[in-house]
């Protein structure tokens, strides 16, 4: 398509989108129209949080069908990955789910670790811990205080986003970056924690509970909320396994399935946490299982501060990790692995891998196809948003409009990651 | 802490009145009550949810009234990645909005595409809809989002009462294909 | 009830060896995980076998994704499924190999309502027909999409970029 042809298509569709008029790929017949009502939900609607669309059929207040269309913000990721050396990947990971960036960017070191069979020392291994669940409290802060503003509760969210910017500091001082971090390197990290990295860890250990627990004072018996919440967006355990439900939707339905216990990565298997499991599989459930979950992430940045073990923070693979700057200007040495490094000129195996951490959302996984280039010859993202998001329709019918609102955002879609 | 409030424009003062021009008046008006339509799609929008949180608090330069209809909008923050198929819909809304109307884009993919240089990503909001602010940054930090408002109040304030009508303007929306 | 079973990768290529012997093409396992090839025939029914099996238990299908091999004569896509036993906690891979002049392959949405979206995108990167689907129509383009743009023949970038200068960038 050439830039003219592209102007064209704009300016012929010209902005009526197509799926104003078509429901399931068909034409919306005279007599449906005659008796349901149509509601084009999105892609920009400002309750939506994010572009998402949805074609509803609506019988007054209830909705009797609905047709999500995705894709507003296909990128194409898996095709650019295909065209960038495997240290370059992690900002394309990065962007998948922004809202917990570090968890993919170190699900990708990990998938490419364990491709090239390197073992990482238990202090690169803790640190990624503390990181990931850093991550995981900041996805779930943006979640649950979301949930509470569709619910009519604006305070919390300003409350409880003062914190998120803390954990920014802390991301800041790591690698100077806020949101989309680009953190660690395959085999560990760039630079190890300063001493004030600690010390904001251990700040935000002594401060956060305090606020987290006033948020949930403000919201979680509140009989508004309980209200909007509770028997909303209902889903059984045994559908949201057909549907491949994973993280805290799943577990909100009543299945434990976490990947930090099943396969666990990262040394998770020396952290001593419980996994939340809800039992309705409603909104309601969803955000109390959020909420525990950062209790449970808390008491994981404890543990791995306390236990912290020394040594190196990172493996020693000179073929993979970039030498320190100092080294490559002052080294041949260094400038020849840098060189090396940078230019691919370094074997990797042949072979597939499949890999998966536990995002803020659930099983994040990375399917990766290496030919023994530079770059994966494929890779395949399996994104948890894009797999649950399918189940929209069949969690709403039934309900009013509003719930349908609610539970989207209690199922926390990202668009990153729905439409890669 | 002292309640600040915005300069008024050069004027000639005499006792019991104040002679200024009015297009400095109606800048004054229209760049201290700006009404934005966050177009956010990804994680931009993010960033943007932290400027309009209390740490950075967007509420500050008279931004606050967030408005969710173009109708009622006068800046158009576009944030985050357009894809091909999004194109329409950004287009649609920008018409949908009254004049004076400013557009900021907010990021690298709203301005250029940024690392998404693939078949579905529109390279540049400014292929489909004229843009008064770039805001660099991958995403832009808060700082950077509110330096790219100050830009457009800037824009605001010494805005001409006839340049939405003037031809080169008209000529700037028909090469959009707006009329 | 007690497992007696421990099931591990042997203990899944025999059974499956046994029960259905003349569809496996290969198996070997690589990472710790068991790639199985199969003839693309019998693909749902080892899938729903593998998902009704009364030890194996694999209830989950983890991911469902394409690849291009165009190098490989009359094998040029692949669908791979990666299915999980979360009883047992094994995960296992299924390969079916297609030829590009004729990519179809029997749905899974009977058994896995999950697999909608996922062979949607797989028809829309890499042009699999999945027969039987509800609904197979391009899910993240435009739906005016012509091609498959996952197939390795075709770019990444399209011409709509008018700003590079090819000099700049090698190409």
């Amino acid at each position: 398509m050439t830039i003219q042809e592209l102007i064209k298509m704009i300016n012929i569709s010209g902005g009526s989108s197509e799926h104003d008029h078509i429901m399931h790929g068909k034409e919306i017949t005279e007599k449906e129209i005659k008796q349901y009502n149509f509601l084009n939900l999105g892609p920009t609607h400002p309750a939506t949080h994010g572009i998402f669309q949805n074609v509803l059929k609506m019988d007054g207040e209830i909705i009797v069908d609905a047709e999500p269309t995705i894709g507003y913000i296909h990128r194409a990721f898996e095709k650019l990955a295909e065209h960038r050396p495997f240290y370059q990947i992690p900002t394309i990971t990065d962007r998948l789910n922004y809202c917990s960036a570090p968890i993919n960017n170190i699900g990708w070191h990990l998938t490419v670790e364990k491709l090239l069979k390197i073992e990482t020392p238990k202090r690169v291994d803790y640190l990624r811990v503390i990181i990931m669940e850093l991550a995981r409290i900041a996805d779930h802060i943006v979640c649950n205080s979301v949930i509470a503003v569709d619910t009519g509760a604006l305070t919390g969210f300003l409350y409880v986003f003062q914190w998120r910017e803390k954990i920014y500091e802390i991301y800041e001082q790591i690698c100077g970056a806020r949101l989309t971090t680009n953190i660690g390197r395959i085999g560990g990290f760039e630079r190890d924690f300063s001493e004030n990295v600690f010390l904001n860890i251990n700040s935000f250990l002594k401060e956060f509970p305090k606020v987290l627990s006033e948020f949930e004072k403000l919201v979680m018996r509140n009989r508004i909320f309980m209200d909007r919440t509770i028997d909303v967006g209902k889903i059984t355990p045994e559908r949201a396994l057909e549907y491949s439900f994973s993280g805290p939707n799943l577990r909100a339905a009543g299945v434990d399935y976490d990947v930090r216990v099943m396969s666990p990565y990262c040394s998770y298997e020396d952290f001593d946490f419980k996994i939340p499991v809800g039992t309705a599989g409603d909104s309601y459930d969803r955000f109390c299982v959020r909420q525990e979950e950062m209790w449970q992430s808390l008491s994981i940045i404890q543990q791995a501060v306390q236990n912290m073990p020394q040594g190196s923070y990172h493996a020693d693979v000179p073929e993979f990790y970039l030498p320190p700057k100092e080294e490559v200007y002052g080294s041949m040495e260094g400038l020849i692995w840098h060189f090396k490094i940078v230019m691919g000129e370094i074997d990797v195996p042949k072979g597939q891998v499949y890999h998966s951490v536990e995002g803020g959302n659930g099983e994040l996984g990375f399917y990766l196809v290496s030919d023994g280039g530079r770059q994966p010859y494929r890779l395949h993202f399996r994104r948890p948003s894009f797999i649950y998001y399918q189940a929209y329709p069949e969690m709403i019918v039934g309900s009013m409009l509003s719930d349908a609102i609610l539970t989207m955002s209690s199922m926390n879609v990202i668009a990153g990651e729905l439409d890669a | 802490m002292e309640n600040k409030i915005s300069e008024a424009p050069e004027m000639y003062v005499g006792e019991g009145y104040g002679l200024t021009r009015l297009d400095k008046v109606v800048g004054l008006a229209r760049a201290n009550s700006i009404w934005p339509l966050p177009f956010a799609t990804s994680c931009c929008g993010i960033e943007f949810m932290a400027t309009m949180a209390a740490t950075y608090d967007l509420g500050r330069f008279g931004a606050e009234r967030l408005s969710f209809s173009p109708r009622q909008a006068d800046l158009l923050m576009v944030m985050g990645t357009i894809a091909k198929k999004m194109g329409p819909v950004l287009k649609q809304v920008y018409t949908q909005m009254a004049e004076p109307k400013w557009v900021i884009a907010v990021g690298a993919c709203a301005s250029s595409g940024g690392i998404f240089d693939t078949y579905s990503v529109l390279q540049g909001i400014d292929k489909v809809i004229p843009v008064d602010v770039y805001v660099p940054g991958c995403p832009p930090p808060p700082e950077a989002i509110l330096d790219g408002i100050l830009k457009i109040q800037e824009l605001m304030k010494n805005e001409s009462l006839g340049r939405r009508s003037s031809p080169e303007y008209l000529q700037l929306l028909e090469k959009y294909g707006i009329d | 009830m007690q497992r007696v079973v421990k099931v591990t990768n042997d203990y899944i290529a025999e059974a499956i060896l046994q029960k259905f012997p003349e569809s496996i093409r290969s198996i070997e396992e690589s990472y710790a995980t068991l790639d199985i090839v199969v003839a693309k025939e019998k693909i749902i029914e080892i899938i729903t076998w593998f998902k009704t099996h009364e030890v194996l238990q694999f209830n989950f299908l983890t991911s469902l994704c394409g690849v291009h091999f165009p190098d490989k004569k009359d094998e040029e896509l692949s669908v791979v499924y990666h299915m999980h036993s979360f009883i047992n906690n094994i995960r296992l891979r299924i390969h079916v190999f297609l030829p590009i002049s004729l990519p179809e392959i029997p749905t899974l949405t009977g058994v896995f309502a999950g697999a909608n979206w996922m062979e949607r995108e797989t028809f829309e990167f890499y042009g699999v027909k999945f027969d039987g689907h509800p609904d197979l129509r391009i899910i993240l383009n435009e739906e005016s999409m012509t091609y498959h743009p996952l197939r390795k023949e075709y770019p990444l970038i399209d011409d709509s970029r008018t700003d590079k200068d090819d000099k700049y960038f090698g190409r």
